[in-house]
């Protein structure tokens, strides 16, 4: 019941948080089996951005950045987007977590 | 395959490490064995629909609906957690004994069982969904070789065996500690799972307060190392937390202790005046 009730609170107010994407920036990432393009990733900062990211490769790929704590995992062939609401200005390390080698910058300004 | 191996061992430990606690904390509970199967082979069946319809799910919400679930799911365990806490202060010691007169605690152990089927269901979900799209991509892709294949089995099959072993060191805790153990396991897992929501209601926008990060502990133990993941698994340890998950982590264990307190004081009334 208590959790029921949560759930519909939970979706209420995810609702009330829901924004026109239209206005937002689209900054696109390609991975490849092991390979992040482009390997320094520009992004405003202070601003909501939509990170597009598409997997061209043969194999899943999970798109993780620790400091930004968000993960995102991909099957191949498919191409999902994380929305930004606002990033402070710097620099952050992006890595595949499928992939322990590919690694990636993304820079704030 | 070495690759393979350590991703998909990764992934199965950070979620059998919380269904090997479930299952010591309902020692005793008739027919909890079926409870949990069932709870595994739903949060499977969930993973893999949740793998399924990744992009319609990212995609809901403005591009916050992988958040918006994940939040919801954790929210669910951890108040089932909190509950089963409640239960166990009050009906532990009955089941420890294993007591005839523990019938009461038995028949409302079915409720209980079925409760933790959902945590289990809960935690394989989470975890699985990610699991279910790196191994799926393996197969599926027909590129990787038989070795990398035979690399991600192995490690589903290491990383099954590691939870049996941790269930069987606390299983092997004497009967009168076991609970006392499970419930300060619980408290810090439900802590932790409940900190994770916040940050993904925090990055879907729905919480917009305390963000900023309190600590980096990253040079001592850093969350993608070893340790870090393990400690993550279990106590949701996060090298750099905001002040926001440090509140929800600090509130859901005051909040635990003071109704285990609350009902463990007021059984010894019961018993009191009885």
């Amino acid at each position: 019941m208590i959790s029921r009730l949560s759930l519909s609170a939970l979706l209420l107010l995810s609702l009330g948080a829901v924004a026109r994407a239209d206005d937002m920036p689209v900054i696109k990432v390609e991975m490849r089996d092991g390979v992040i393009v482009p390997a320094v990733i520009e992004v405003p900062a202070n601003a909501r951005f939509k990170l597009e990211i598409s997997n061209t490769g043969q194999s899943p790929v999970e798109f993780e950045s620790l400091e930004l704590k968000r993960e995102k995992a991909l099957a191949a062939g498919s191409t999902s987007a994380i929305v930004f609401r606002t990033v402070d200005p710097g620099t952050y390390d992006v890595f595949d977590d499928f992939h322990p080698e590919a690694k990636a910058k993304i820079v704030a300004k | 395959m070495i690759g393979a191996f350590v991703i998909a061992f990764r992934e199965v430990i950070e979620a059998g490490l919380i269904i090997s606690i479930v299952l010591a904390a309902t020692r005793g509970i008739p027919g909890r064995m079926r409870w949990v199967l069932l709870g595994v082979a739903g949060g499977l069946a969930g993973a893999t629909v949740v793998a399924l319809f990744a992009e319609r799910i990212s995609d809901a919400f403005e591009g916050s609906g992988q958040d918006i679930l994940n939040a919801a799911v954790l929210i669910v365990a951890v108040l089932l957690l909190i509950w089963h806490n409640t239960w166990m202060s009050k009906h532990g010691r009955e089941l420890a004994g294993e007591l005839k007169a523990a019938g009461e605690a038995v028949r409302s152990g079915q409720r209980e069982a079925a409760a933790l089927s959902i945590v289990v269901g809960a935690a394989i979900l989470r975890e699985g969904a990610e699991l279910v799209l790196f191994l799926y991509g393996l197969v599926a892709s027909g590129t990787s070789g038989a070795d990398i294949q035979f690399g991600a089995m192995a490690g589903v099959g290491a990383g099954v065996l590691l939870s049996a072993v941790s269930y069987l060191g606390l299983a092997s805790i004497p009967s009168r500690y076991v609970f006392s153990v499970t419930s300060v396991l619980i408290t810090f897992l439900a802590a932790g799972l409940a900190a994770q929501a916040a940050q993904f209601l925090a990055n879907a926008g729905v919480i917009d307060v305390l963000g900023r990060t309190v600590w980096n502990s990253s040079a001592l133990i850093a969350e993608s190392s070893w340790p870090g993941r393990v400690l993550h698994a279990l106590v949701g340890y996060t090298d750099r937390p905001t002040a926001l998950q440090l509140t929800v982590y600090v509130g859901t264990v005051v909040v635990m202790v003071a109704l285990m307190q609350w009902v463990a004081a007021d059984k010894r009334r019961a018993v009191r005046t009885a």
